[in-house]
């Protein structure tokens, strides 16, 4: 185990570095001079250089990116040129919206997948089988932002059961903080139900062939308790690692979402600094969100070792 | 990844019989890529000109599908649009299978260390957000059809990297390329004639899926409004720009949505029917 743990740490050092390297490439190497963003078309030739050696932009790229890198390796990921806030600062203040957003589309995904995938493992072929697996298959195809326009229109402006803007700080009232979050987090589940379903299901047909839950049935054992306590768990092993999959790719990924609903997270945050050229704050943005995708899949590496033995020995 | 080739095909349709929904999505998709291709000589009116006196009015015979909210014809827009999303949605994923292809068959047939740097080279790639890393680079490069196309192609090497390092893996190992080894054959010709065959099947079948994927995440960029740069029409920012309207007259997001829905859609089910029909871990069984 600690060897298997060594590796995966020791493999993680690279790709973290390739991950930094490459936020530090797009943000450098690609046309567009930080100065001239700054300063706009009017700035004079003095002006712009003193902008960039105040910047370090005159220095040679290597030693920049040296620079930076020692920066990031103690979290400093610069400060914004347009408001002057801390980039680290200003993400972590928007990360509770996105982890909030994550964890309820997560709950909400689980909720659809899991009774689905058992109902149709069980009755595997029937016509409510592939109704089931047709939907899911449909579900895959539907981009977030138009599921999320279909929940608005249905729920917002047909209904006007929720609200399709309006986010409210956790601390200013439970209710009302989830009643913003329900059609965002309904619009992510509906695209993370399918393929969670599919998962455990494929998982759960093959644990139903094994010889010990044809011994659970024979000891005449209620088919409840075959499915929920026997077959369940060995089964949910592919569906943890999904859903932790899933839950470093919401990180950033729930951009669409938090910008149509108008969520204050780090999606949103990411799409700002696009449209207001904040080029710091979208470079740390950008690598906080990698190499945040990057840590949590090590993790469900390492869990989905611990919880399956047959991973450690085998496959490095 | 041993989850996503699976079950979604009823076993029925996988067979022989491809069945009706798979023809019905390649008429779909036959359709509107003729559609795209032909469009400037279908006889419809210009999808930019703007007719202020007739704004978000209903289907009528000289707008079939209506007009928009400046008073732009939406049937010729939606299939305008349609050339927007095919070229980035067909352009983009062949370069992902061009490079990725031959770097995954390339570490798949060396191995050793070539291998370790490819397969640390599309771990980080793959540890940016699809969409983020669409959405920097694009802020950097500015809005345009090539700059779209060619981030978007990027973006799509490692997946096809894995796809055909995985099949060549799993062939690297047959019987035949052993033989052809044991003749003397050159690694260029084992590459090319005896591998390349059995890889191509199941890119060529992940390519669709591919094309699915990047129609989605083209729409998602010019629906934010930051795909290709205005007035040029695409189905994301038809869909984009509709939803200001969504009280009013919903239909002008409904109808791109469902013309993008159907299409990516297609080209999902063609490309599951394929790939569960070229999988090598099938094929060896």
């Amino acid at each position: 185990m600690i060897r298997f743990v060594g590796q995966r740490l020791l493999y993680l050092l690279p790709v973290l570095f390739g991950v930094a390297l490459l936020t530090f490439m797009i943000a450098s190497l690609l046309p567009g001079d930080l100065a001239y963003v700054l300063l706009g078309d009017q700035a004079t030739p003095e002006a712009l250089a003193a902008v960039r050696r105040d910047l370090g932009l005159d220095q040679p790229i290597l030693l920049r990116f040296a620079n930076w890198l020692g920066q990031v390796a103690q979290g400093d990921l610069g400060r914004s040129f347009r408001t002057g806030q801390s980039v680290m600062a200003s993400i972590v203040e928007r990360l509770p919206v996105s982890i909030e957003l994550m964890l309820l589309a997560q709950i909400g995904a689980m909720t659809f997948a899991i009774p689905t995938a058992i109902f149709c493992a069980v009755h595997q072929g029937g016509r409510l089988d592939r109704l089931a697996t047709s939907a899911a298959f449909g579900s895959l195809s539907v981009p977030t932002f138009l599921s999320a326009i279909l929940l608005i229109w249905l729920f917002a402006v047909q209904l006007e059961w929720l609200p399709a803007t309006g986010y409210v700080p956790l601390t200013e009232g439970v209710l009302d903080n989830l009643r913003g979050f329900v059609l965002p987090a309904l619009t992510l589940s509906i695209v993370e139900w399918p393929v969670l379903m599919r998962v455990l299901r494929s998982d759960m047909i093959a644990t139903l062939r094994e010889n010990y839950i044809a011994m659970a049935r024979a000891k005449g054992l209620t088919p409840a308790r075959i499915l929920l306590v026997h077959a369940l768990k060995p089964s949910s092993l592919t569906l943890v690692t999904v859903a932790g999959i899933n839950i470093g790719r919401l990180l950033g990924g729930a951009l669409i979402v938090e910008q149509i609903f108008a969520l204050p997270g780090l999606g949103r945050h990411l799409v700002a600094s696009i449209f207001a050229r904040d080029l710091i704050m979208l470079q740390g943005a950008v690598l906080f969100v990698a190499v945040g995708f990057v840590l949590v899949n090590l993790a469900v590496d390492l869990i989905y070792a611990v919880l399956d033995p047959r991973i450690r020995r085998g496959r490095g | 990844m041993a989850a996503v080739d699976d079950i979604v095909v009823p076993a029925s349709a996988r067979g022989r019989r491809l069945g009706t929904a798979f023809w019905c999505a390649v008429v779909w998709i036959v359709a509107v890529v003729g559609a795209a291709l032909l469009a400037p000589w279908l006889g419809l009116p210009s999808p930019t000109d703007m007719d202020m006196l007739a704004t978000r009015a209903g289907p009528s015979a000289g707008h079939w599908l209506g007009t928009d909210g400046f008073g732009r014809d939406v049937a010729s827009r939606l299939v305008f649009g349609a050339r927007t999303s095919l070229t980035v949605g067909l352009i983009a994923p062949l370069i992902g299978l061009v490079i990725g292809g031959a770097a995954g068959m390339l570490a798949g047939y060396f191995r050793g260390r070539f291998d370790t740097c490819v397969v640390g080279g599309v771990d980080v790639l793959l540890a940016f957000p699809p969409l983020v890393l669409a959405l920097a680079v694009t802020a950097y490069l500015g809005q345009s059809l090539i700059n779209m196309t060619l981030i978007l192609g990027i973006l799509g090497i490692p997946a096809f990297t894995r796809v055909a390092r995985a099949t060549t893996l799993v062939f690297a190992q047959r019987e035949f390329v052993t033989a052809a080894r044991a003749l003397g054959a050159t690694h260029t010709r084992i590459l090319l004639h005896e591998l390349l065959p059995n890889v191509m099947l199941p890119l060529a079948a992940f390519l669709l899926v591919a094309i699915a994927v990047t129609i989605v995440v083209e729409g998602s960029l010019s629906f934010l409004g930051l795909g290709v740069p205005p007035p040029s029409p695409s189905w994301g920012s038809m869909i984009g720009e509709g939803r200001e309207s969504l009280e009013t007259a919903a239909w002008l997001a409904f109808t791109p949505a469902a013309v993008m829905f159907a299409t990516v859609l297609a080209f999902n089910l063609v490309g599951d029917i394929l790939r569960a029909m070229t999988d090598p871990h099938r094929a060896l069984h």
